[in-house]
């Protein structure tokens, strides 16, 4: 069968710089409002007594703004840019691209508009109603015709290993969204979870941990997979191991989600069973992480002068840090400890900011130049000052993080010879504060760095103009 | 645990539809020169 985007002779970069874009202005957002929530923390008085200004109203938005709109939308742009050009062949509908662009920014918007006027499901990272609910369905379904439909009108016929981290992520976030968001509906804003009680959670938590592992791993390790080399100018170290990370990754990952719920009413041998999943990841995940840090291997000097390829390289360190953390949280003994307490905040920054947050800075700046005709982004020097503000400001939130989870848990479990409970909760949150005002210092600082990215790409796309890029004829052997 | 008597068939369901995708990706001959494969997105552009 022949499709029209098979004789195109152009890529179609408009929807890529139109995500790329918005990924730097929703990261901005997103990351505002984590700042203003760490602050309502330290203070509380911060929320004026409005009640969409309240931690429990503002806490989602916060998760739902970096995840879904600044990670989303970066994770769209490269996805878009890496199946073309792996491929070489323009996206399989202009339109429906489109429309996946113009409808997640309306979930967006809608999420900034429901969230803060209390309107949730109470699910978390699935507290959107409904009505939204079904919208990111349609956009979700559109954004797979794209992509599978771009993968099966290629040019090439090796499928690139990215693509493959794309398309597991694609199918993996249908599927998910579908069965944790099954709710009966009351009303236009109001709905009811399909399952009850310990159901429920354990369908959360099959959504949420799965969520991680398929939005948050496996969507970023496609675009690390593409931006490294391409930055760095060299292969992938071994192309063979990640093939072998690709497949051991989503061979294993779906069981990890119980760890969230260890010493709750889910059967003991359901919690189990998340804990040595948990462990099993550890394997694929630091086999990627190798493969992505020793692509660099014999030209370490490249970090010495290229901030973005930093960017790239330090990403992957926080998720060897991050992947190794996290199977060792699950263990129940250490969970016992951890479990509540900022601990987890810790962990899910470390990888949040530093993993998921640093790939993509990385990345955008690597695609925004290109998108507008630039070699380079207006300022190198900008990119430098954005690389230690953020990773200067991960180090103090999770360090922060670090202390206080673990002070908190000791706290919480030292027991009176006589079998009271020695601290009463306030007093560790209150011996909490100055780890709730360093945070509060961290998240600032990677704000900041944000900013000065918004700033820098301001200026990039102003001096630039949008431009066609032709897809280069292939050598016959290919063809 | 109702619940697991829809989460544990689904993921036997998504083993079984991994596996096809390995079965078509090898015999389809996507991993036949996988180091050529990695270069080759060096010289695209």
């Amino acid at each position: 069968m022949k499709f029209a985007n098979m004789q195109a002779t152009s890529y179609n970069d408009k929807v890529v710089r139109q995500f790329a874009i918005m990924t730097v202005v929703w990261g901005v957002v997103g990351m505002l409002v984590g700042v203003i929530i760490a602050a309502q923390l330290t203070w509380p008085e911060l929320n004026f007594g409005i009640s969409w200004l309240s931690y429990g109203r503002l806490r989602p938005l916060h998760t739902n703004a970096v995840i879904f709109a600044f990670g989303g939308c970066g994770l769209f742009a490269a996805a878009y840019y890496v199946v073309q050009r792996t491929c070489n062949v323009r996206l399989i509908s202009d339109k429906l691209a489109a429309f996946t662009f113009w409808g997640w920014q309306l979930v967006i918007v809608l999420a900034a508009i429901s969230l803060p006027l209390g309107i949730t499901s109470g699910k978390e990272y699935a507290e959107l109603e409904w009505p939204i609910d079904i919208l990111i369905t349609l956009v979700w379904v559109a954004f797979a015709v794209v992509f599978f439909g771009t993968i099966g009108t290629r040019k090439v016929r090796h499928i690139y290993v990215a693509n493959w981290f794309f398309g597991a992520f694609i199918i993996a976030v249908a599927l998910l969204h579908i069965v944790n968001s099954a709710a009966l509906p009351v009303g236009m804003m109001k709905s009811y979870s399909a399952y009850a009680g310990v159901q429920d959670a354990m369908v959360q938590w099959w959504y949420g941990h799965n969520a991680v592992g398929f939005f948050l791993t496996a969507g970023f390790l496609g675009m690390m997979y593409y931006f490294i080399p391409k930055q760095a100018e060299r292969p992938v170290y071994s192309y063979r191991l990640s093939i072998v990370h690709f497949w051991a990754l989503i061979f294993t990952y779906m069981w990890a989600g119980p760890h969230h719920l260890h010493y709750t009413a889910l059967p003991d041998w359901t919690q189990s069973i998340g804990m040595v999943f948990s462990l099993i990841l550890l394997a694929p995940s630091w086999g990627g992480m190798i493969n992505g840090i020793m692509t660099l291997s014999g030209a370490w000097h490249k970090l010495r002068d290229d901030p973005i390829l930093r960017f790239l390289i330090v990403s992957l360190s926080f998720y060897g840090m991050s992947t190794f953390e996290g199977p060792m949280m699950s263990i129940k003994t250490v969970n016992a400890l951890s479990h509540y307490t900022d601990w987890t905040v810790g962990h899910v920054h470390s990888g949040a900011l530093g993993w998921v947050g640093l790939v993509t800075m990385g990345s955008m700046y690597y695609l925004i130049p290109r998108l507008f005709g630039q070699k380079q982004m207006y300022s190198v020097k900008a990119i430098e000052v954005h690389f230690w503000t953020a990773t200067i400001g991960i180090v103090i939130y999770i360090a922060a993080m670090w202390i206080a989870g673990v002070m908190q848990g000791l706290m919480w479990r030292a027991i009176n010879a006589d079998g009271t409970l020695t601290y009463t909760f306030v007093e560790s949150v209150k011996a909490t504060y100055p780890f709730y005002v360093l945070r509060l210092v961290g998240g600032l600082l990677y704000f900041g760095g944000m900013v000065i990215m918004l700033w820098n790409t301001f200026k990039t796309v102003t001096q630039g103009r949008s431009v066609e890029v032709r897809i280069p004829t292939l050598a016959p052997a290919h063809a | 645990m109702d619940i697991l008597f829809l989460l544990i068939p689904l993921s036997v369901i998504l083993v079984f539809f991994i596996l096809g995708g390995l079965w078509w990706a090898i015999y389809k001959g996507q991993f036949e020169d996988v180091d050529a494969e990695g270069e080759r997105i060096l010289r695209d552009d």
